[in-house]
């Protein structure tokens, strides 16, 4: 192991050439980032502007678990923790979680892994930053002016006719954001099919790439049916047309369907992109190749395919037929297979291997230890009876924020440490990046296991104010929180001390296979110099013969561009 | 703090069947985290870098059929664990025609119950234990969901339509009822009790309580005053379908389809006449939306449904 840590630390005294001319120091001043069509430095302002969104998103995420200290609504009114959950909610889940992998890591590495000087249609890709944070302000502007007390679901007749928040502000917010989504996601199809280095052929293409082409291809399914139903509920708020409205022969079930029929897909653009992140790390951290490469490009485009098909079993006690409930119920079991297919072949990959725990792997372990709760408890749900008592429950709250916080969020930081010396050159502290993903592990556990029995003993979500049973759990909980909000405030300020003191990271400092870390370290401006062929699969930390089958298979075709 | 809760009570038939396969989920769960954990955990550390362990060569078996092998696997065990769910689900919805029939009303931010002689309360449900219970249940405005944790049974609350939940309280005592969709500022206050009583001090109670119209009795009066019987009383002129009996029976329609006169039917069949025209009559009937108000539409559904005993016998 020390051999291998001499390797990649290079003293910070030596020659200082290589690491002068990138992508950072190419052009200069402030307007040249505002102006910027690098996708490396897109990917660097999307940072920035997520970061300020998870700030606000965790700061009503402590308000909410401070009022849930005591079973009393006394830190906030009724309606002040009604809005501040829906903060919660809506920020969180359009504005940090589903562009959080595809915009930072992915925006920067899937050029570079595919072997590409940029993103297909770069002014698209800077567009979309500006559409982010022009939405993102919006939102904001809704909150100064008082908030939304809708919950982020946006239930209707609810939100159309009762709710007195800034309902429609919101709405057009997201609708907004939902266009920034389409605008990157047609642009990674675009990168994918069009812009592969000669040789790098369909599947040879490195698991996150293929991830992040999968939830590319949702979000441009599934966005526009979130934009229509919003547009729905403006049409009806704003202007009075009966849609959702019974007294009129509208039907508000129809806004649930149309709602989960985006969101429930929205789950997958989530934590598809994990996926990806888990698997380049597990496989450079154990020296191996991935175990069961097609079986998991294939679970990956199942998940994306049937995750389609599942919408209904939110709403298993909404008034759906029973015979839907149940179709639904079996669709949703039968996704659980791809994602235990994942478990099992990440778990696999470790068989043999050379295995070493820096930060990465640790945060790795520690997702697939959290996303394997968060899917067995995706089986309570799936089955009717049992969905029937804990849906609307805390369950449902500790099951959603196993897989989008434990495993996305994770998976964030277990990646953002991971090329965290490819995108600024620089290594992080290895002994405060390890016991901060420690930490992570153990502070979301305590903070989101006891919601499961609390959920199962029937405490409802969306209270502020509960029965003094449930006080035990909420104070677990709450604590938890503590040692979480550490957890994930640790690396922003460890991370940000290593721009300024952090040792020179060499080009590939983990010895890891992969396009991305065959240039420099931060890398130049056109990202190669010269342009990478590739000859071979993904993942060879080891001889051929010694690893898991992988069939070679023929050569695709390379579309767009004459090779 | 007052005491700690680690499972609900079981207070309904349906309950016991909901935690047995919670608890067969919670073993399967265990046994699966502990295999992947063993993995992991034993991976780690047998194969951490430079341990002794034998590296090279994966034996051949290692290579296509373990994934076979547990794709097959994990498929099977979420088909039989779905088909023990459903069947569950499937044995356990059947309404029974006997059922104690109440009608709740939900409403930002409260429950009204209407027992079937008038009996009424709000936030306080009793039941007698031991008999099926059928709930009516309709919302005035928002959609509110009726949870009883300790019956295991939730139900949203629309408004606009009826929906209805069925069980059978099993044990004595006082349960928590929350609303569990989100409706508006005081939706963590729109709860209340439900006290499952012996079913005869249920029926002492419900006979102490202030005596008014049975629903169906006002239903009947409203039939008369708001034009209704001018068609559909047996000695009318006009050719209008006799409603005596209707109620659970199937009915054929002019275009063709049978439907079966349920509450969602004559709902609708009053709201919006033109929809489901039964064969042999002439669509004439004006709707009665924003005529009627919920109140009202309720206390006729009432009254028709009484009819079934009446015209059935």
């Amino acid at each position: 192991m020390s051999d291998l840590a001499a390797q990649r630390v290079r003293p910070a005294e030596a020659p200082a050439e290589p690491w002068q001319d990138n992508y950072l120091t190419s052009e200069q001043g402030i307007l040249s980032w505002f102006t910027t069509t690098d996708h490396k430095r897109i990917a660097l302002l999307y940072m920035a502007s997520l970061l300020a969104f998870f700030i606000i998103g965790g700061f009503a995420a402590v308000m909410i678990r401070l009022e849930l200290f005591t079973p009393a609504q006394d830190l906030m009114t009724a309606d002040e923790y009604n809005r501040m959950f829906t903060l919660h909610g809506t920020v969180m889940v359009w504005f940090f979680l589903v562009p959080s992998i595809p915009n930072t890591l992915g925006n920067f590495l899937l050029p570079l892994m595919i072997g590409a000087r940029d993103v297909a249609f770069p002014r698209l890709n800077l567009s979309s930053w500006y559409l982010f944070n022009g939405a993102g302000l919006l939102l904001l502007f809704s909150l100064l002016l008082g908030g939304v007390d809708t919950g982020w679901t946006f239930y209707t007749p609810f939100s159309t006719m009762f709710s007195n928040g800034y309902v429609l502000l919101a709405a057009l917010a997201v609708v907004l954001v939902g266009f920034s989504s389409i605008m990157t996601g047609v642009n990674f199809i675009a990168t994918v099919h069009l812009l592969r280095a000669p040789g790098m052929h369909w599947f040879r293409m490195p698991l996150l790439v293929w991830a992040l082409y999968a939830t590319s291809i949702v979000i441009v399914l599934a966005t526009p049916v979130l934009t229509a139903s919003l547009l729905l509920i403006v049409a009806e708020r704003g202007f009075g047309l009966p849609v959702f409205d019974p007294a009129h022969g509208g039907d508000p079930l129809l806004f649930q369907h149309l709602f989960w029929f985006y969101s429930h897909p929205a789950v997958y653009i989530m934590i598809l992109p994990s996926f990806g992140v888990i698997s380049e790390i597990v496989t450079c951290f154990a020296r191996r190749r991935i175990f069961g490469y097609t079986f998991m490009i294939y679970a990956i485009l199942c998940i994306a395919v049937i995750g389609f098909l599942v919408w209904g079993h939110h709403m298993f006690v909404s008034g759906q037929s029973l015979f839907a409930s149940l179709i639904f119920s079996f669709l949703s079991f039968v996704i659980a297979v791809p994602s235990a297919i994942k478990v099992f072949n990440w778990s696999f990959t470790l068989y043999r291997g050379q295995i070493t725990f820096e930060a990465p792997m640790l945060y790795a372990l520690g997702f697939i230890g959290l996303f394997t709760l968060g899917g067995l408890t995706g089986l309570f749900l799936a089955s009717v009876p049992i969905d029937i008592h804990v849906t609307d429950t805390y369950f449902v709250v500790a099951h959603f924020h196993f897989i989008m916080v434990g495993g996305a969020v994770t998976a964030l930081y277990g990646g953002l440490s991971f090329w965290w010396p490819k995108i600024t050159g620089r290594l992080y502290p290895e002994g405060w990046a390890r016991f901060a993903a420690v930490l992570m592990f153990f502070g979301f556990v305590f903070t989101f296991f006891p919601m499961f029995i609390m959920g199962y003993a029937g405490m409802p979500r969306r209270y502020g104010a509960y029965p003094p049973e449930f006080q035990i759990w909420h104070v677990m909980a709450s604590s938890g929180a503590v040692l979480l909000a550490a957890a994930y405030l640790l690396p922003m300020g460890y991370l940000t001390l290593s721009l300024f003191r952090g040792a020179r990271a060499t080009d590939d400092p983990w010895a890891a296979t992969g396009l991305e870390w065959r240039t420099r370290s931060p890398p130049p401006r056109h990202n190669f110099e010269p342009m990478p062929v590739v000859d071979e699969g993904p993942y060879l930390y080891h001889p051929e013969a010694e690893g898991p089958h992988h069939t070679d298979r023929e050569p695709h075709e390379r579309q767009g561009r004459g090779a | 703090m007052s005491g700690v809760t680690f499972w609900p009570p079981e207070a309904s038939a349906a309950a016991a069947r909901v935690d047995v396969i919670v608890i067969a989920l919670l073993l399967i769960s265990t046994a699966i985290v502990l295999l992947v954990g063993g993995l992991i955990l034993g991976f780690s550390i047998r194969y951490r870098r430079g341990s002794n362990a034998q590296r090279g060569q994966l034996p051949e078996f290692i290579q296509k059929e373990v994934e076979v092998g547990w794709t097959a696997g994990t498929l099977f065990l979420a088909l039989f664990l779905f088909g023990w769910a459903s069947i569950t689900v499937l044995t356990a919805e059947k309404p029974q025609a006997d059922a104690l029939e109440i009608h709740i009303e939900a409403r930002q931010w409260m429950w009204k119950a209407r027992h079937p002689d008038g009996a009424r309360e709000i936030n306080t449900l009793h039941l007698p234990a031991g008999e099926p219970v059928r709930l009516l249940m309709q919302s005035q405005d928002v959609i509110h969901s009726f949870f009883v944790p300790a019956f295991r049974e939730k139900q949203d609350v629309l408004p606009g339509r009826i929906t209805q939940l069925s069980f059978t309280p099993t044990e004595e005592g006082e349960f928590s009822l929350f609303c569990a969709e989100y409706c508006g500022t005081l939706h963590s206050r729109m709860g209340g009790k439900v006290v499952v009583m012996k079913p005869e001090d249920y029926a002492r109670w419900r006979a102490a309580q202030p005596q008014e119209d049975d629903q169906s009795k006002e239903g009947e009066a409203l039939f008369r005053t708001v034009g209704c019987s001018g068609c559909h009383a047996p000695a009318s002129p006009v050719h209008a379908p006799s409603l005596a009996g209707l109620y659970g029976r199937l009915v054929n329609l002019a275009d063709g389809r049978t439907v079966r006169a349920d509450e969602a039917y004559l709902r609708d069949s009053i709201l919006q006449p033109r929809r489901d025209i039964a064969a042999g009559y002439a669509p004439i009937m004006p709707t009665f939306a924003g005529i009627l108000r919920e109140d009202e539409l309720q206390k006729i559904l009432a009254y028709l449904m009484s009819l079934r005993r009446e015209g059935g016998s």
